[in-house]
């Protein structure tokens, strides 16, 4: 009897990581895929938060992806770990705070730990060299399988012609003749293959899956790290960095202040672990402090926040100060003019 | 996680898709086939992401409800 081999696909839910699935799929190959969680994912996050994006559909694209391949599919939680990665990235960051090649080879270190533990052959990813200026280049193709411990385990489908032949290919558990041989930026290849597999639909392919590309995103979570004097975090630190304006007045404390109605709903989550700020006089934001306050501080902030409400041009606007005990007091301010609320707070 | 009534009760309020998705996930490998799990969410995200998930890998949606602030997400766990 045939041994029926079995590969794990790394799926982020994009065009490139669905088409390698889908081609070794094609060899009679069966296939489940893997999701890994860093906490940086963009997917569904916002979307979810945001009331304005309440009606744009929510869906994760990897499970969308693992229905439309009918394979299985399992995330896996590398919050904790992941952090080593980004604090100390071997092969360092790219233009923001993403480690992308780091982090591709600890994935595909996770999926081997994966792969062993559940009894399956190889691993599958949707790199194409060329694709992505960080970590998806000639030169680092070996590196991702030499240093994640996968060596000829890990089989690029989508490039794999381009690329010595892996295990799955020597051994003959593939053709790699029927493999394919992509290379750069461009998506052409990908478009076809997808119209020759019948995939109509997909979601957006290349790039924006991680907040750590994101600019603004690396800047808030440089200044966390500054105000705490280590690179460290939890998950509902990274949460809050997605969510409302961050306004740093002073090295000590900084101010989180909602945007819209879902982010208000957002925040209110945070009430126990923040003291915080609501307008009561005026409609208005509510607002979260994460610092240490100095006498002034509070009153800074709520001017601050009343800025941001319907009251901006009223002589005072009051607000509800909640600790984190659930006590609460009101606060009268004037809020602040537009001119004092200087550029560089705004992170 | 608690359970009352034979039904395994996963909390995943506050959490974002897809935690409650893997909250659910975790629950589901260390129970035997037929067991119901609960999944409480606060993301209506999971409204679509847990049956997702379940289809994919074998479970059986049972029900789902959705309140203004909460949605409630049952599944019966298939075979390995």
């Amino acid at each position: 009897m045939t041994k029926q081999y079995k590969a794990a696909a790394l799926i982020s839910g994009g065009l490139d990581s669905m088409l390698a699935a889908r081609a070794i799929q094609e060899q009679g190959i069966y296939v489940e895929g893997l999701n890994f969680f860093t906490g940086f994912c963009v997917e569904g996050h916002t979307h979810a938060i945001r009331k304005k994006d309440q009606n744009r559909p929510k869906r994760n694209n990897a499970l969308w992806v693992a229905e439309q391949l009918g394979m299985k599919l399992h995330f896996v939680d590398v919050i904790e770990e992941y952090k080593e990665v980004l604090f100390n990235p071997k092969h360092g960051y790219g233009a923001h705070l993403n480690p992308c090649l780091d982090c591709k080879i600890f994935m595909v270190e996770k999926a081997l730990e994966w792969i062993k533990e559940n009894e399956f052959d190889f691993i599958i990813t949707g790199e194409v060299i060329g694709q992505r200026p960080k970590s998806q280049r000639k030169e680092t193709m070996p590196v991702i399988a030499r240093e994640s411990g996968a060596g000829g385990l890990l089989l690029r489908p989508l490039c794999a012609k381009n690329l010595p032949a892996t295990i799955p290919e020597q051994e003959g558990w593939i053709d790699r003749e029927a493999l394919f041989d992509f290379s750069g930026r461009t998506r052409k290849p990908q478009m076809a293959l997808a119209e020759r597999y019948g995939f109509a639909e997909y979601a957006q392919p290349a790039g924006g899956c991680c907040f750590l590309t994101d600019a603004q995103y690396s800047v808030k979570l440089a200044d966390l790290w500054k105000s705490r004097g280590t690179k460290a975090y939890e998950l509902d630190d990274i949460m809050l960095l997605k969510v409302g304006r961050h306004l740093r007045p002073k090295p000590e404390f900084k101010v989180i202040i909602s945007r819209e109605e879902g982010e208000g709903k957002f925040l209110q989550g945070y009430k126990n672990q923040y003291v915080s700020l609501k307008t009561t006089s005026h409609a208005g934001p509510l607002a979260l402090l994460d610092g240490q306050l100095e006498p002034g501080d509070l009153e800074l902030a709520a001017r601050m926040v009343a800025r941001y409400s319907q009251g901006r041009n009223a002589g005072q606007v009051e607000l509800e100060v909640r600790e984190k005990d659930g006590t609460t007091r009101t606060l009268s301010v004037t809020p602040l003019p537009p001119g004092e609320i200087q550029k560089g707070w705004l992170l | 996680m608690s359970a009352s009534d034979d039904v395994v009760v996963v909390d995943a309020r506050r959490l974002l898709c897809p935690m409650p998705v893997i909250r659910v996930q975790n629950e589901v490998k260390k129970s035997p086939p037929g067991t119901r799990i609960r999944a409480i969410c606060t993301d209506p995200g999971a409204l679509s992401d847990i049956p997702a998930w379940a289809r994919v890998n074998g479970h059986k949606i049972i029900a789902t409800e959705s309140g203004d602030d909460e949605h409630i997400i049952t599944l019966e766990v298939g075979e390995a």
